[in-house]
């Protein structure tokens, strides 16, 4: 865990005196309840953001919710870190942008995924809006939300197999784009 | 006033205004009344069908902007006949399809154009649905002929309204050169079918025709060709 004096914090009001780190309640709530190895921080400006183990996930958004008063999930959304320069953590990221709405805390958790069969636990059952969100991300990068109540691809046609924001499928695709019967003039 | 070809109209000066009843003076030659013109019946009706086209605007993207514009007074389509935008393809003949086509619109674009009852032609407006444009990506259909026949292509990134006025008036050129009562098309029909026969005769793996060569050379795989086309482009 990082140590307060490193965090660049917002300053107080009157410009006297040490920054104010707006995330120490937050994180000290966090420690209190889950214990200090249940998440990892890195800071990058004014976002804290915070790694999660897999197993725990769940247990940490839920924490954040009803203690620390994280009401509104901001943003869900998965990331490939396949091939990218100077990364030591596994292949697929799925981040989860936290407001609260009454202090304007931001959060950004984070949690990798590994292959085969990526799969995370969903967490719509504390935010519904995660609904259409996890299956955007289940559709551009195939990681599965166990638990989820409607599992199904959200932008791309039902019947398209891969996972196209993937590092490994080509921009151009393999040739889904061009599977449509041909009409001609004497056809139609 | 001229109406169609003028092969078969003959139109000349009437030598004997008074006589009404029509009489052959020479072989080969006939003596027509005053006030007579003498044309095929496929040439009217092509006239009026060119005077009267009824757009459907598949309107997906910014060139949908421009062709309000040309619906509006400045450009005013109006003055070429074809200000009855229609929403309906049951009620239009000329399909303009203004923007980029995603892959999962395709099947939707088709079912649309085998609604429209024929006679019906199709223009590409733009360098999206002429050819994907910018857009080459795995979501994007590379040209909409591909798929869809297709008469008149409009270049540009959107067009100019002044463009798909001249579009139009192709396209009502090429109405007036072909089509007929009798059924045998437009010209560019006998192309199509003789393609259609090719590649009914072709034997699965091959290419339609080489036109589409190009297909081969950047990994596409084409319509009941060997899916494992692509496998090469990695990245």
């Amino acid at each position: 865990m990082t140590s307060k004096e490193t965090l660049i914090g917002m300053t107080t009001a009157t410009g006297t005196g040490p920054p104010k780190d707006p995330h120490a309640a937050t994180l000290a709530t966090l420690a209190r309840i889950c214990g200090a190895g249940a998440f990892d921080t890195s800071q990058f400006r004014d976002n804290l953001r915070l790694f999660v183990p897999r197993e725990r996930l769940l247990e940490v958004l839920g924490v954040l919710k009803g203690e620390c008063g994280f009401a509104m999930l901001a943003e869900l959304g998965g990331s490939d870190y396949l091939g990218y320069p100077g990364t030591t953590r596994v292949r697929f990221e799925v981040h989860y942008v936290l407001l609260n709405l009454e202090t304007a805390e931001r959060l950004v958790v984070k949690a990798g995924v590994d292959e085969p069969a990526p799969t995370l636990p969903t967490v719509v059952g504390l935010w519904p809006g995660a609904n259409w969100m996890e299956r955007e991300v289940y559709d551009m990068y195939g990681i599965t939300f166990t638990g989820h109540p409607d599992l199904r691809r959200i932008l791309m046609p039902e019947e398209f197999t891969a996972f196209p924001l993937r590092k490994d499928y080509p921009l151009r695709g393999r040739g889904e784009r061009h599977n449509f019967p041909r009409l001609t003039r004497g056809e139609s | 006033m001229a109406i169609g070809s003028t092969r078969e109209t003959g139109v000349s000066t009437p030598r004997a205004p008074t006589s009404a009843t029509l009489t052959a003076r020479a072989p080969g030659t006939v003596e027509v009344p005053e006030n007579t013109i003498l044309t095929t019946l496929d040439s009217v009706v092509n006239w009026c069908r060119k005077y009267s086209l009824w757009p459907m605007p598949f309107a997906t993207a910014c060139c949908g902007i421009e062709l309000m514009a040309v619906g509006a007074s400045r450009f005013d389509i109006a003055r070429f006949g074809a200000e009855v935008m229609r929403f309906s393809p049951r009620q239009c003949d000329l399909m303009i399809v203004a923007g980029r086509v995603a892959m999962k619109m395709m099947p939707v674009l088709q079912r649309i154009w085998l609604q429209m009852p024929e006679p019906k032609w199709c223009i590409s407006m733009g360098a999206c649905a002429s050819t994907g444009g910018v857009f080459d990506t795995y979501a994007v259909v590379q040209g909409i002929d591909r798929f869809i026949p297709v008469d008149v292509y409009i270049p540009g990134c959107p067009p100019r309204p002044e463009q798909i006025l001249r579009a139009i008036m192709e396209m009502q050129a090429k109405i007036q050169r072909g089509g007929s009562l009798a059924g045998t098309g437009l010209p560019e029909q006998a192309e199509r079918e003789k393609m259609l026969v090719e590649k009914q005769t072709m034997p699965p793996g091959f290419a339609l025709a080489g036109e589409r060569g190009d297909e081969d050379r950047f990994g596409y795989r084409l319509p009941g060709g060997p899916g494992e086309l692509g496998a090469g482009e990695s990245m």
